[in-house]
């Protein structure tokens, strides 16, 4: 029962999510079709097997009542005659023959369905994920202020397949079921009205009942879902927290609340697992109800002569078929409610305002010597709050531009303006003469090379890491680009050289990362540069070759440090200072200080007198 | 699993008893209902029955279909209560456990995979036991007894029914042999789906600045493109199953009804009647016979997968603590927080190569010993070792003149106050956070929070909520800024008031002004307190009393920020990496 929400990623506890409702059915049905319009003929198809399929199994027990005719008339026949004429064997044969053909050739067709199904829906799932992954690079940076990357990744993974576990079941059941019940029924109105009529009228009888049962049920589930959920977060928190709870002998506290959630789970957790185990035989006695009623009803008839026996095994049947889809459909409508809920948060996900188009006759290539103005800036990240107003600046080739201020207090603002991760609400960047707006983001961003705090690497060789995109990159570029950082003998005292592969824990420490991005960027070769000096937790060692190597990569480069190293500030051309969001100050060292501002303030409080 | 079950309670063990006695129960009426029904039918064909004949028997079998159903609402209680009850237990059990793990076993399994196997592994096996108390018992029961009833009707019979279930067999075992191994893969590339895409997330600057979106979906489009087509193999696989389970259903009752004409025709005379109604009984039963096979191998189709989870939760439940009480309880002799390293060194279990060597120092009430180091030099598994996250391999480590392994862990750690470098929040409000734990003086009043909070330089900001200090902390502390956080944790040490402070790293995420003014709080309102302080920082370590510098796990120098600089070559290298010389020849 809870195989399709089984969690998969290894660490997820929070897989299990109760049957979520989509929040507008019908337009995420709509935009589905659309989606799948190219595989309509493939489904159509489908559901025409599977509906032919259903008929075939309907068609059996009519095939069988003759069977059973056939040898009544023979048992009849052969106790009144004493034995001459007994029964027609062959008559039996050709109507066994003809239904083992037909049962046969209806496995095929719904075989012929499933195939189908699970081809349309993984060929579904592959082009949504595939969309996905694009466009999470065609999104603004904006977007991801917002939506954790958590979310993200659960669409692309979970939500897709629950639309590929769902749909695939649900649809082909769905049609089957349908044709099961109106088939049944017509094929039982055919044979027999009263008996259908008694047929009809226990089911309903039972499958109310169970109704009941469900719609009083349900809270129970939903609250196991919520206390699973809360003990999962219990759990996460004291877990990750455990040496905080240990140093400060919280374990007590923490199992009082573990005991609290735990019993209460204990009581929705039985609750809801003794109804979804009762819910199989309760279906089974839905069947013998009808069975049993049935039997007793056609058992009258028959003693009034007004059917045969026969007539009540193909009941006996077609009461089971009849009974056994109201569950298919209660499950596949539940299955479809799933998949219309994830599909609808990966629509979402897709229908999200992408990037602004590129200008028309937007330069695609430009070389520029470095030199960077900001003519009139104006940006805010919400509309509400400028954080930076009218800036002016100019940046000529080979200045350094530092910026400073406390931790969260924006630094990366200018970068995201400089890279066209954001665009300024007013005003504009030129690079060398040209407004980085009327060039593509490609043809801006090629000016730059950029080395960010976090150093970033991927999963693979250190030598894909160092090209990453670059095309036509020799083994000697990057090997002298790893000389010039100081990694090229380390690299090769690793087993594979550059090609070892950096996973999680390949023995590659914080500093050396830092050095492979660094390797990356002089590699990229650009006239400006963005560098993010931050190296914190990075030894002494790696932090002088890391500095060393940052040196190197600002000559001759137009050079935008989010600066932390004094050394750095005091040399700068032009220091930003930024607090709150905000550029507050701008000048050099000697004016800042002179100003006696915030600057003044924070540097005087990081290296004034030893305090008493 | 039979090691899990062990810690099933006698009344658990009992009820399941009585549950399978109800199965059986259960079982038995289930298959009388065709009795009945073969009853209905004889009566029906029996020339001059009477009509209240067939409703006694049709009323016997709605008696007996009610009385299965009630058996199987019984067994279906039952379950649910011993499986809900044995997986609290079990929660329990290994939450405690996991409790009073060290470092050591932590990081041995990992939080994320304790996390899965404390909530998703014991709900599989909630999951199994429940299924298996009801179907795991029933369906043998059922094929048994179902293959006795059978086996006594002909043998023509029986032998197409053990056709048809090998069949199945062979079909379901062909199909679980193919997609199975497929599902380990499809289990990687998953990850692997997963692994690219936030890697492009994570990466997003990077991916742009380097026009690298090209090159991610490249990545992206292969693992999808492998994952795709092993999901079209498992998935069209599975679709066989359905089509040729009906196959094997339909086609059980077909041919039991061809070989019946073919036996009612060649039997004799009085046997015809009795035939007929068994084929008709026949056909019932050895659908019973085949369901009971299907879920079966539904059910070892599970038990593979829950036998993972079962084993994840014994290894933790077999993992001892390496940290335990020590067996002595000392009165407390407060206001000491003399803390004293005696040659201790410590390696990891089986590692080859000790993380510190040798260490010695002594803290005296009152003074501040900084530690600092490059990563990795063992800054932070010395400070590890007081509250006994680890324990030392060699050597002693002394706290108040007593051995921190004599002391029951409850008082050693109300000595402490220890703040980390990541500094953890737990859900509720700040007030809470600063109380937090049990510092053996019972609660905290309002008082002591904010006063706590004001030396944690943690007021101005908690006042500035709408809230004040009943203002809510969300899961993970998301909802407060690092530094605040930060603040907030330290503030939890200093109400605690504890003989010894232990700062991780915790000032890192705090700018230069707010460390500067903590230390400064620290100094002046809690100057009895040891303060242990492991730090990057040039700025925040050049005040304390000593200075401690390690490189790969030795001590290099111990003194005074002066002395350091005249001569420890390490020292100067860290100091001279922050600070130009001329700023260092100034401050």
């Amino acid at each position: 029962m809870d195989n399709k929400r089984e969690h998969r990623s290894g660490h997820g506890p929070r897989s299990k999510r109760p049957i979520e409702k989509p929040k507008n059915f019908k337009a995420v049905l709509k935009r589905f079709l659309h989606f799948s319009r190219p595989y309509l003929p493939a489904i159509i198809a489908a559901l025409l097997l599977s509906a032919v399929g259903a008929v075939m199994t309907i068609i059996g027990p009519d095939k069988l009542r003759q069977i059973a005719k056939l040898i009544e008339e023979g048992v009849t026949a052969s106790l009144k005659c004493g034995g001459q004429i007994g029964i027609d064997l062959a008559a039996v044969g050709k109507v066994c023959l003809n239904l083992a053909f037909l049962y046969g050739f209806g496995a095929l067709c719904s075989y012929a369905q499933g195939f189908i199904m699970a081809t349309v829906t993984q060929r579904l799932s592959f082009t949504m994920r595939d969309m996905i992954s694009g466009k999470i690079n065609r999104l603004p940076l904006k977007y991801f202020d917002k939506v954790s990357y958590g979310d993200v990744l659960s669409r692309v993974t979970n939500d897709v397949d629950t639309i590929g576990q769902t749909l695939n079941m649900s649809i082909g059941q769905l049609t089957s079921a349908f044709a099961l019940f109106f088939g049944s029924l017509i094929m039982m109105l055919y044979t027999n009205v009263i008996l259908t009529l008694v047929a009809v009228l226990s089911t309903i009888l039972s499958f109310a009942l169970m109704a009941i049962i469900m719609a009083r049920s349900q809270k129970y589930f939903v609250r196991q879902q919520k206390q699973l959920g809360s003990i999962n977060g219990h759990i996460e928190e004291i877990y990750s927290g455990l040496n905080i709870v240990r140093a400060y002998n919280g374990e007590e506290q923490s199992e009082k609340v573990f005991s609290e959630i735990n019993s209460k789970l204990f009581e929705s957790a039985w609750k809801s697992q003794f109804i979804s185990g009762i819910m199989m035989p309760l279906m089974g006695f839905v069947g013998n109800f009808g069975y049993a009623a049935v039997c007793i009803a056609g058992a009258m008839l028959v003693m009034d002569g007004r059917m045969g026996f026969d007539v009540i095994i193909a009941f006996m049947i077609y009461i089971r078929l009849f009974t056994q889809p109201l569950g298919q459909l209660a499950q596949s409508l539940t299955g479809l409610q799933s998949t219309a809920a994830a599909a609808e948060r990966v629509f979402e996900f897709l229908d999200e305002e992408e990037l602004s188009p590129e200008e028309q006759g937007a330069v695609t290539s430009h070389k520029s010597q470095g030199r960077v103005e900001f003519r009139d800036v104006c940006f805010g990240y919400t509309p509400e709050k400028q954080v930076i107003r009218n800036f002016s600046a100019l940046a000529t080739t080979g200045q350094k531009i530092a910026i400073v201020g406390p931790t969260g207090s924006g630094k990366t603002t200018i970068v995201n303006l400089l890279m066209r991760f954001y665009e300024p609400d007013s005003g504009e960047i030129l690079i060398h003469g040209i407004p980085s707006r009327k060039m593509t983001r490609s043809c801006v961003r090629d000016q730059f090379c950029m080395v960010l705090q976090d150093a970033w690497l991927f999963e693979g060789s250190i030598r894909e890491n160092i090209i990453y995109s670059m095309e036509g990159i020799t083994d000697e570029q990057v090997e002298s680009a790893c000389r010039a950082v100081g990694l090229h003998h380390y690299i090769r005292t690793l087993p594979n050289g550059y090609d070892t592969i950096l996973g999680d824990n390949a023995g590659v420490s914080a500093g050396q990362r830092q050095l492979i991005t660094i390797a990356r960027a002089i590699i990229e070769n650009a006239p400006l540069l963005i560098l993010d000096e931050a190296t914190s937790s990075v030894d002494t060692r790696t932090e002088l070759q890391i500095q060393r190597s940052m040196e190197k990569l600002t000559e001759g480069r137009t050079s935008f440090i989010i600066a932390h190293r004094l050394s750095t500030i005091k040399s700068a051309d032009l220091i930003l200072v930024m607090r709150d969001g905000e550029i507050i100050e701008r000048g050099n060292h000697s004016e800042l200080l002179r100003e006696g501002g915030f600057y003044a303030e924070l540097y005087n409080s990081q290296f004034d007198e030893p305090s008493a | 699993m039979l090691k899990l079950l062990k810690h099933m309670s006698p009344k658990e063990w009992l009820m399941a008893l009585i549950s399978t006695a109800f199965v059986a129960v259960n079982v038995y009426l289930e298959l009388r209902l065709p009795d009945f029904m073969s009853e209905i039918t004889t009566t029906i064909m029996t020339e001059g029955s009477r009509m209240s004949d067939i409703w006694r028997s049709g009323g016997k079998m709605l008696l007996c279909a009610g009385g299965s159903i009630a058996a199987s609402i019984i067994v279906g209680y039952f379950a649910a209560r011993i499986a809900a009850a044995f997986s609290m237990r079990l929660r329990f059990t290994v939450f405690s456990k996991v409790q009073s793990f060290s470092l050591g076993e932590i990081n041995k399994f990992s939080t994320p995979s304790l996390i899965t196997r404390s909530t998703n592994d014991i709900n599989q096996v909630q999951m199994l036991i429940a299924m298996g108390l009801q179907v795991m018992i029933k369906a043998p029961i059922m094929a048994v007894w179902a293959v006795l009833k059978i086996s006594g009707k002909g043998y023509e019979w029986t032998m197409a029914t053990g056709g048809f279930i090998l069949f199945l067999l062979l079909l379901i075992t062909g199909i679980s042999l193919l997609i199975i191994p497929r599902f380990k893969r499809i289990q990687e590339m998953t990850d692997s789906i997963n692994r690219v895409t936030r890697e492009n997330l994570t990466g997003l600057r990077v991916v742009r600045a380097y026009n690298a979106e090209g090159y991610q979906q490249r990545k992206f489009d292969l693992a999808n493109r492998e994952l795709t087509s092993l999901h079209l193999f498992t998935s069209r696989t599975t679709a066989l199953l359905f089509p040729c389970m009906s196959l094997v259903m339909n086609g059980l009752t077909l041919s039991v009804y061809w070989i019946g004409a073919t036996l009612i025709e060649g039997a004799g005379m009085a046997d015809k009647l009795v035939l007929f109604s068994n084929m008709v009984v026949f056909s019932q039963y050895a659908m019973q016979v085949v369901i009971s096979f299907v879920m079966l191998t539904m059910i070892f189709i599970m038990i593979p997968r829950v036998l993972v989870s079962a084993k994840r939760i014994n290894e933790v439940l077999e993992t001892p603590a390496s940290v335990t009480d020590g067996s002595d309880f000392y009165i407390s002799t407060s206001g000491l927080g003399e803390v004293e390293f005696k040659n201790v060194s410590f390696k990891y279990p089986n590692a080859e190569d000790y993380v510190i060597r040798n260490i010695s120092f002594k803290a005296h009430q009152g003074e501040t010993v900084a530690f600092i180091g490059s990563t990795g030099s063992g800054k932070s598994t010395i400070i590890n070792l007081i509250p006994r996250f680890y324990d030392v391999s060699e050597g002693q480590v002394m706290v108040d003149g007593i051995d921190v392994r004599s002391y029951p862990l409850k008082q050693l750690r109300e000595k402490l106050g220890y703040i980390p470098q990541r500094s953890v929040l737990f859900t509720g409000s700040v007030a809470s956070n600063v109380a937090y734990g049990d510092s053996g003086r019972g609660e905290s009043s309002l008082e002591d929070i904010k006063r706590a909070a004001y030396i944690a330089q943690a007021s101005d900001f908690v006042e500035t909520l709408p809230e004040g200090y009943d203002a809510p902390i969300s899961q993970g502390g998301t909802n407060v800024s690092g530094g605040q956080k930060q603040r907030l944790s330290i503030a939890r040490a200093i109400c605690r008031e504890p003989e010894i402070f232990i700062f991780d790293d915790s000032f890192s995420a705090l700018d230069f002004k707010t460390d500067k003014n903590l230390r400064k709080a620290i100094k002046s309102e809690l100057s009895g307190t040891t303060c242990l302080i492991v730090a990057q920082r040039i700025g925040t370590v050049r005040d304390a009393d000593r200075i401690i510098v390690l490189e790969e796990g030795n001590l290099v120098g111990s003194g005074r920020h002066e002395e350091l600089m005249q001569d420890c070559e390490v020292y100067r290298e860290i100091a001279l990496s922050q600070l130009s010389e001329e700023e260092l020849a100034n401050g």
